[in-house]
Parts: C-alpha cells; structure tokens; sequence
C-alpha cells in the first residue's frame, strides 16, 4: 500500500474509529464508576433495550421518519417558492425578512399546543413542526444566492434581450444551487428535531412519544435507543443530501475536495 | 452610416449624485473600432451602460443605429475583465448562451443545436481553443477564459461589441496574442467594437479612432484617428508613427493629471 492509499483509508475509516473509541469510552466510565442504569445506561445496555424492543423501536421510528419526511418535503417546496420570490425582488426581500426573521425566532415547541387545538394530536402536528422548523434555512439560503447574483453577469444577459424569467433560469437559479442544497442538509437535522419535539409533546406514535413513555418507567436504556436511532436516522439522511449534492453541483467546488 | 451616436450625454449616478460623465458627444461608424482611454473612474465604463441602455442618460440623447436607445439593447455582445463564464457550463455551453437567449436564435436552438454547436466549436477553434470545448471554464487558464469570453460576445454576430478591459488582467504575452485574435476575428468579418482600456499601446494597435477621456466627471479630450495602415502587424508597434501617436496620448494623459 502507498502513503496515499493508506491516507486515503484513513480518512474513510476515520468517522468509524472516533465512533468506537468514544462507545468504548463510554462503556469504560460507565463500569469504572459503577454509574447506574437508570441514569445514565452503558452501551450494552442500549444495545440490550434495542434488541429486546426491536419491533416497537422500528415501528415508532418508521413514523418519526414518515413525519419528517413529509415535513421536510412540504418545506424544501414552500422555501423554494418564497426564497424565489424574496431574492428576485428587493421589495419583498425587505418586507419579509424582518417578518420571517421575527417568526423565526419563536421557538418553535410554542407551536405545538396550537397545532394540537387546530389538528389533534399525531401526525399532522408532527409533519406541521417539522415544516415550520426547517423551512427558514431553505428560504434564506435560496434567497441569498439568488440576491448575489453578479451585476456583471446581469448586464451580459440584459444586453442580450434576456427577460426576469431567462435570467432566472439561465443563471440566478443554476448559480444558486449551491446555496440551495446546503440548505438541504441543514433542514433535514432540523426536520428531526421538529418532528420528534411534536411528538415528545403531542402525540402517541413516534420515536419522540416511545421516549417520553419509557422515561416515565424509567426505562432508560430505551430513552436512549430512542435517542441513537433518531441520530443515526439524522447521519444517514444527511449523508443522501450531501450526496445528492456533490452530484449536483460538483462544479462548485471546482471538481476537486470539499473543504480546504 | 453612424450606429452609435452621443449628443450632449451627461449622466450622474442617483438623484442628486455627482456627474459620472458630462456633456459627451461622438459618433461612432458602422464597422468602425473605437477605443476609449482615460485615468480611473472617469466614466468609462459608465460610456459603455449607456450604449447598451443599461442605465439610461440623465441629460441628452443617446441613438442606436438610429434609434433613440430606451432601455437594454438586444443583441449586443459584451465582455468584461472578468470573463464572467457560467462554472456550471463547459467552455461550448458558455459560448452558445447567447443562442439561446437572442430573439432572432432561441426558437431554433433546440432543433438547430448541431449547427449551432459546429458554429461554437469553429469560433473556438479560431481562437486556439480546439479541444476545449467540454473543459469546464475553471479548468482553463486566465487567458483561454477571456477567449471564450470573447467568443461568447460574438457567437451571435452582434452588430455591436463592447469590450470593457477584456485583456486588463493578462500578462504582457497573452495580451498582445489576444490583441491579434481581435484583430483577426474584426478584419475578417467587420463588426462595430466599442473597446475600453488602460492601455494606450492596445488603443492604437486595434482602433481606428481613440478617445481620450479626462477625469470624472468625464469628457471627451481628445479624438485622434489612428491612420496606420491596415491589416496591422505586431511589428507595427515597434515603428516611430506608432510611437508618435501613443506618446502624443500619453502627453494628453499626462496633462489630465496634472491638471488635478
Ligand atoms: N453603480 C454605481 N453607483 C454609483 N456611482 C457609480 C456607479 N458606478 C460608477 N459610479 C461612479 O461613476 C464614476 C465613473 O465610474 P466608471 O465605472 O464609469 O469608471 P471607469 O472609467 O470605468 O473606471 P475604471 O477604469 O476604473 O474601470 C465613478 O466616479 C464612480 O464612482
Ligand atoms: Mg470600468
């Protein structure tokens, strides 16, 4: 093996080493300070709880999923919308920032009990919190590379007789790509968060519900199987749209790594 | 014929700002290569918007071919210091932008497209961009990027091609390399060129006219017809008439700044 080639598998092993020397870790204070299960279970135990619950764990956090998807999706489409308008615009750029700043701002668990009024408990406050809580970034992110568009660029197409419209699809859209597909990967992990704090409040299904429940017997190797599995759901969505995106828009980075 | 023509243009940028450029009037003839010289910030490239109707004259008459310019001009081939290429795009996709944006071409591209992508590949081949077509603009040096920039400018056979510093950021060699691709491409097929520069050895190799401009607000100095006689060598920038007229532009630069 050449220096590069181990270099190279060293970097690809690198997030899965870090991750058993911190399991490890974990495990070690556990059993050297004799820490007590119902405050802070060891990895085997998680490990114990995920086997004995499997089929509960994967139904409750099929829903989570569903919710945040559909959450998600709801958000990626709406903020694609207005973060068009708002960046093509300079007017509604200025009225609905301010706006959009300030709703933003509302954490958004204060929602919930007034989805619950308006939709019941379950599902459609799950998916409205994921919606509401992930739809910022999209917007601002789309906005902004639509808004930085080059002047010069600009004046090239105009001279050309290009319309609002050829410019937008030509260039501005094309150009902010980018932006847009960062964006994705922060509104997935937001999506998660918006969906299980719905469900942790308001709700009888889902990862964020089997938590709740678990916590009030104690069950503490369950809270936090609870808790790896919505991680390990975070990771593996994020890693799609990181994927999605260097497919998309590997001529950002100039073909070559992310990162500098 | 005169195709673009001044009469008594100011233009000041916002409502009360001052004037950018005062009191300009000149005509420019079909076909005829025109170079504009003047320290920084005398309005240069201000000239250059109002010519394409990128921002219109705050006092006095700007004509087209004419027509009394109200708005963007169409069909209007520009290139800047910046080459200004889409990253997105490879270097043939770059170039044929404007087909599919100019009037008189959008509603053929798609059915004409192999025609339309020969015509690319042959101007590329013209400026010694062969086999670069599906590189990617990033992945072409300072140089081959202002080529394609240049044949971006011209793939649609503008009637009128406006330069703004396209060789400012070029070493010496390049720069002189690209003066006589200009050269060529003008001579070959004429075509009205509006070029603005720093360099007072470039004015006079490629014009038939220069224009000394002073500094802001700018007014037209001097206009000087360059009479070397045509097709011009590089040689040509070596003899005592080449000389002469550069060092008499030279004088009236010199006499701007002391002036201030
Ligand atoms: N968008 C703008 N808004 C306000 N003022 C401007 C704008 N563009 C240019 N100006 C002003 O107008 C004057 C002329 O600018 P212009 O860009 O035409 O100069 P220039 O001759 O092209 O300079 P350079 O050779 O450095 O490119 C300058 O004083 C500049 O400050
Ligand atoms: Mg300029």
């Amino acid at each position: 093996m050449t220096l590069a080639q181990r270099k190279r598998l060293l970097m690809k092993a690198s997030p899965w080493l870090l991750l058993v020397f911190l399991i490890l870790l974990w495990e070690l204070v556990c059993f050297a300070f004799q820490v007590p299960d119902y405050l802070f279970p060891a990895p085997t135990e998680i490990w114990g709880s995920w086997l004995e619950y499997r089929p509960q764990i994967i139904e409750h956090a099929t829903q989570t999923l569903f919710t945040t998807v559909v959450g998600f999706a709801l958000a990626v489409a709406f903020g694609l919308v207005l973060g068009m308008l708002v960046g093509s615009s300079p007017v509604i750029y200025k009225a609905v920032y301010p706006l959009m700043v300030g709703f933003n701002s509302i954490p958004k668990v204060a929602f919930v009990p007034v989805l619950v009024v308006w939709f019941g408990i379950g599902t459609v406050p799950a998916i409205l919190t994921a919606f509401l809580i992930s739809f910022f970034p999209v917007v601002v992110n789309m906005a902004t590379g639509l808004a930085t568009l080059e002047p010069e660029l600009q004046d090239v197409m105009r001279s050309l007789g290009a319309s609002r419209i050829d410019i937008l699809k030509k260039v501005a859209l094309p150009r902010s790509m980018p932006y847009f597909f960062a964006s994705l990967k922060v509104a997935i992990t937001l999506a998660f968060v918006g969906s299980v704090i719905s469900e942790t409040v308001a709700s009888n299904v889902g990862i964020g519900y089997l938590m709740l429940s678990a916590s009030s017997t104690m069950d503490m190797g369950l809270v936090f199987a609870g808790l790896v599995v919505i991680g390990v759901m975070g990771v593996v969505m994020y890693e799609v749209f990181a994927l999605v995106e260097r497919r998309m828009t590997g001529w950002a980075t100039r073909g070559s790594d992310p990162a500098f | 014929m005169d195709l673009v023509e001044f009469e008594n243009v100011s233009m000041r940028y916002g409502e009360d700002g001052p004037l950018a450029i005062e009191n300009i009037s000149l005509s420019v003839k079909e076909n005829e290569f025109v170079a504009v010289v003047g320290p920084s910030g005398c309005g240069k490239s201000t000239l250059m918007k109002l010519v394409t109707g990128l921002a219109p004259p705050s006092d006095g008459y700007v004509y087209l071919g004419g027509k009394q310019v109200a708005g963007p001009q169409k069909g209007v081939g520009m290139a800047f210091q910046a080459s200004n290429l889409l990253p997105w795009r490879t270097t043939l996709e770059n170039v044929l932008l404007p087909l599919e944006i100019v009037a008189e071409y959008r509603h053929k591209f798609r059915r004409e497209k192999t025609q339309f992508e020969e015509l690319g590949r042959a101007l590329l081949k013209r400026v010694g961009l062969a086999g670069c077509e599906h590189k990617y603009p990033w992945e072409l040096s300072g140089g081959m990027q202002q080529r394609a920039s240049i044949c971006r400018a011209l793939i649609h056979r503008p009637s009128l091609l406006m330069l703004d510093e396209p060789f400012g950021a070029l070493d010496a060699f390049t720069r002189e390399e690209l003066w006589c691709m200009v050269r060529d491409l003008w001579q070959e097929e004429p075509f009205t060129v509006v070029l603005v520069t720093h360099d007072l050895r470039e004015a006079v190799f490629l014009a038939d006219t220069v224009y000394v401009m002073s500094k802001g607000p700018g007014r037209i100095l001097v206009r000087k017809p360059v009479n070397l006689p045509r097709p011009r060598e590089l040689s040509v920038t070596y003899t005592d008439p080449f000389a002469d007229l550069v060092f008499e532009l030279r004088d009236h630069i010199g006499r701007i700044r002391e002036g201030s």
